[in-house]
């Protein structure tokens, strides 16, 4: 692996989910890049999700596992604790669509141009779609999501990435697959490059493999240094310097 | 109950650019000045590093514009068509809070040239009859460009614009805009370094016979004293620009233009998380006698004012007025009315180049930072032959910016899995956009009205969007791509890809557009065609100002706040001299 990571430390301060779940939590607040300072990521096996149920849990980890592999190219969302961020997310205002215009009526099957159209706030999606997916991977394939072969999870990915699958209606209206999947890998995309205060991007490693430099946010000396590959690897809100 | 608050001079609605240079121009007149803002207040200090620098938040998550869930906007391509609302921002992003979209709008600041405020008058001197469609509105503006030219120059000044001239009265300077209409002074600061894609940009269309010049940047290039006493510092390229507020105290918006400036006068004084909800008029309906507005602790206040200046963005303002009935609404099957009229948005392609051998440093780029052609600006060429009235710029800024916005990967490459990642990582660094910003002509069924089916929390109707695309705007920019594609090979790219509408396409409310929503309380000289007179005065209410680029008749191709600025000056010059003294219709 061409990334180097350090490893955990066997002994965090960080403990638990607890403290990074408050700090985060407060997205809007102020005060939450200060308390986040002394955060450290936690290890994913240890972490207790906030919003997830255990079913969940698994199914989140497996489909981040496909969607951002390990491998060649450098680490995947698994060692980017993108699923905490995910966790996070869900169980903040994002997760409850707080800012967004949620009054009926709904026409969930409006023509893609109207953009989202459905009833549900992204944690209702993600609630909805796993168990129906799960469902879905049970009369299919025997197992749910999370224990199936590499081979059938992506199929699986694949085929509510073009619509393949067709997921029960709720009690509340449709539940397009190809949704839920929009939601699925673009907030995947976005635990892995977003700032690391949100839990994901564990010691920056999205943004390593890009070759962006997160915060650093001042480059007037470099505006002129034409096809000269920037020599400084990233740093993150919290101050965290990589090499 | 309604509480009564102690009568004001003047009251402002909404505190962005227009709410706040009113603000400095009615207080050095002396009056007592009130602004309210539906927003949060928002001070410098909200921006400074590294809090800007967090991409989710401000550039994904877009935390510092309008909450659909209290001022949502419901759209429909047509009349037959039902109209739903945006759930969350995709076509634009409007602002909220102190500063308004001034506060995280990018900062490219031009000037209108002559022929764009007067298209009408233009359209007759130089098209035959009948050859542009019927339902096209076209009106002037009402106010000249050299009427409004010491007013740019002023709002630059404000702004610290940084950019070269092309046209010192009269006279064409080479590595300027030798279309733009002539300035009497040169740009306050000299244009922003150069990046590679600016470089590369220069030399492709110098080599097809075109005029690049630099962006016209409210990031400064240097340090910047304003006419307020405002300072601005140079601008570190820190790569979190648009749609964020700036860390670096170098973005113009009426943080650090104005708004410390303003603070310190006894005559003004704002309120935040004050809600406008409705302009009272007076019982003969000739004025408007204050405001009432929902403050923070959810109590209906109503402000009495001498007079009010409505600067709360295009959609508010349409909103605002239709809510209030101070005006005939516009009905497009009987083409009578005005208030919600000539409603228009900006017509945006882009092409994306991809360079194995170039390395852009992406995260290097300040918004307002690049490097542009007029040459297919309306009156520069002959657009005629090629059917259609308007034009574009075409221009590059260095980007895309940003991780989880910057990633591009050939069209072949799967969105996700080993294959995405590998083509991410290798392709991130290497990409050039080139775009243009079009204009937008005004047409028969374009037009804003309240929605008879979608409610605020207050049980307000939400603001309607009826709007499609036309054959003319369309053709135009399937020109411009033609253009576009000259220009990409010269350039000579590993490979490209283009994103340009095409006769008989229908508006997407599902992509980013822009944030130049244009029009619907329109200026001018007739009060069927328009809202405000040539002074932005209400026609119907003469104590009742209306002001943005909401007063664009058309949306022309050139960013609309420099002439937002400039028409604030305007109508506040006409107000002090004439009527201060004399209250009463100024037309
Ligand atoms: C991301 C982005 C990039 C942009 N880039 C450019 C650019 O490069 N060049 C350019 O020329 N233009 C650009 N614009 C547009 C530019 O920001 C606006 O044209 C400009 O700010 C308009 O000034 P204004 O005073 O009309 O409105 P604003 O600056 O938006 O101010 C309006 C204010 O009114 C307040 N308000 C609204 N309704 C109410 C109410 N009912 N009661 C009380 N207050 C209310 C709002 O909260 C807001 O603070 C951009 C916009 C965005 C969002
Ligand atoms: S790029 Fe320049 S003007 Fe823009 S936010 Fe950064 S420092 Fe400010």
């Amino acid at each position: 692996m061409s990334f180097p990571i350090k490893p955990d430390p066997g002994r965090r301060r960080f403990v638990g989910h607890s403290l990074l779940a408050l700090t985060a939590v407060g997205l809007g607040s102020t005060g939450a890049l200060a308390a986040r300072l002394d955060t450290r990521p936690p290890a994913l096996d240890r972490y207790q999700p906030v919003f997830f149920k255990a079913d969940e849990w698994r199914f989140i980890k497996a489909a981040v596992d496909r969607l951002i592999p390990a491998d060649d190219t450098g680490p995947g969302a698994l060692e980017a604790n993108v699923p905490v961020f995910l966790d996070l997310q869900l169980a903040s205002d994002y997760g409850e669509a707080a800012s967004w215009y949620m009054q009926g009526p709904f026409v969930p099957d409006a023509p893609s141009v109207f953009g989202y159209q459905l009833p549900y706030t992204p944690a209702e999606l993600y609630r909805a779609a796993i168990a129906a997916i799960d469902a879905h991977c049970r009369k299919a394939h025997g197992d749910a999501f999370a224990a199936l072969t590499t081979a059938d999870q992506e199929h699986v990915l694949s085929s509510l990435e073009n619509g393949d699958i067709q997921l029960p209606d709720t009690d509340r209206g449709p539940l397009p697959a190809r949704s839920f999947f929009g939601f699925l890998l673009k907030n995947t995309k976005e635990g892995f490059l977003a700032d690391p205060i949100y839990g994901g991007n564990k010691h920056m490693v999205g943004w390593k493999m890009l070759g962006f430099t997160g915060a650093r946010a001042s480059f007037r000396e470099w505006v002129d240094q034409y096809d000269r590959p920037y020599p400084l690897g990233p740093v993150s809100l919290s101050g965290e310097i990589s090499r | 109950m309604v509480m009564k608050k102690k009568p004001v001079d003047v009251v402002i609605i909404g505190l962005g650019w227009s709410g706040s240079l009113m603000g400095m121009e009615m207080t050095d007149a002396g009056l007592d000045v009130l602004a309210l803002e539906r927003g949060n207040d928002r001070t410098k200090k909200d921006f400074l590093y590294p809090k800007p620098a967090d991409e989710l938040k401000y550039g994904v998550r877009l935390s510092l514009m309008q909450e659909p869930r209290t001022d949502g906007v419901t759209m429909r391509r047509n009349t037959q068509e039902n109209a739903l609302p945006q759930r969350h921002w995709t076509t634009f992003h409007p602002g909220t809070g102190v500063g308004g979209c001034g506060a995280h709008w990018t900062g490219v600041l031009y000037r209108a040239t002559p022929t764009e405020l007067t298209m009408k008058s233009f359209a007759e001197k130089t098209f035959p009859q009948g050859f542009l469609p019927e339902d096209m509105q076209l009106q002037d503006h009402g106010v000249t460009y050299e009427e409004l030219e010491p007013h740019y120059d002023f709002f630059e000044k404000i702004a610290g614009l940084s950019g070269q001239a092309g046209n010192l009265k009269g006279e064409k300077i080479k590595g300027g805009n030798p279309f733009e209409g002539p300035r009497q002074n040169p740009f306050p600061l000299p244009p922003l370094p150069r990046t590679l894609t600016d470089t590369l940009f220069t030399e492709a269309t110098e080599s097809l016979g075109y005029h690049p010049y630099p962006y016209p940047s409210a990031n400064a290039s240097q340090s910047w004293t304003n006419p307020y006493g405002m300072q601005l510092g140079p601008c570190n390229f820190c790569g979190f620009c648009s749609n964020y507020g700036c860390l670096n105290y170098s973005k113009a918006s009426p943080q650090t233009c104005v708004l410390d400036a303003l603070k310190q006068r006894q005559n003004f004084s704002y309120r935040t998380n004050s809600d406008v909800r409705r302009i009272n008029k007076s019982a003969d309906g000739k004025t408007v006698t204050g405001v009432t507005y929902i403050d923070g602790d959810g109590n209906e206040v109503f402000q009495p004012a001498k007079m009010v200046f409505l600067c709360s963005f295009t959609l508010s303002n349409v909103r605002l007025l239709l809510l209030s009935d101070i005006g005939k609404p516009y009905d497009p099957a009987t083409g009578t009315g005005v208030v919600g009229r000539n409603f228009t948005y900006q017509i945006t392609g882009s092409a994306d180049l991809y360079f194995k051998h170039h390395q852009f440093n992406p995260f290097i780029n300040a918004g307002g930072s690049g490097q542009v052609i007029d040459d297919f600006a309306p009156d520069a060429f002959d657009t005629q032959k090629h059917g259609f009235i308007g034009g574009s710029y075409i221009y590059t800024t260095q980007g895309p910016g940003g991780a989880i916005n910057g990633i591009r990967v050939s069209p072949d490459t799967p969105a996700w899995g080993s294959a995405w990642k590998r083509q991410a990582a290798a392709e991130y660094g290497h990409h050039m956009m080139i775009g243009t910003t079009g204009s937008n002509m005004a047409y028969r069924d374009c037009y804003l009205d309240l929605d008879p089916t979608y409610r605020d929390p207050h049980g307000d109707p939400l603001l309607r969007m009826t709007y499609d695309w036309h054959d003319n705007d369309m053709r135009m920019t399937e020109f411009m791509g033609d253009r576009i594609r000259d220009i990409v090979k010269k350039l000579g790219p590993d490979y490209h890809t283009t994103s340009f509408h095409q006769v008989g396409d229908h508006f997407d409310p599902s992509k980013y557009q822009s944030t130049h929503l244009t029009g619907g309380a329109v200026m001018g000289t007739d009060p069927n065609t328009s809202v405000v007179n040539r002074y932005l005065q209400h026609w119907d209410a003469h104590n009742l100002f209306v002001i943005g680029a909401t007063n664009f008749p058309q949306n022309m191709m050139h960013n609309p706040t420099g002439t937002v600025g400039a028409l604030t000056f305007w109508a506040a010059k006409k107000i002090r001299s004439d009527y201060l003294d004399n209250p009463g219709p100024l037309m």
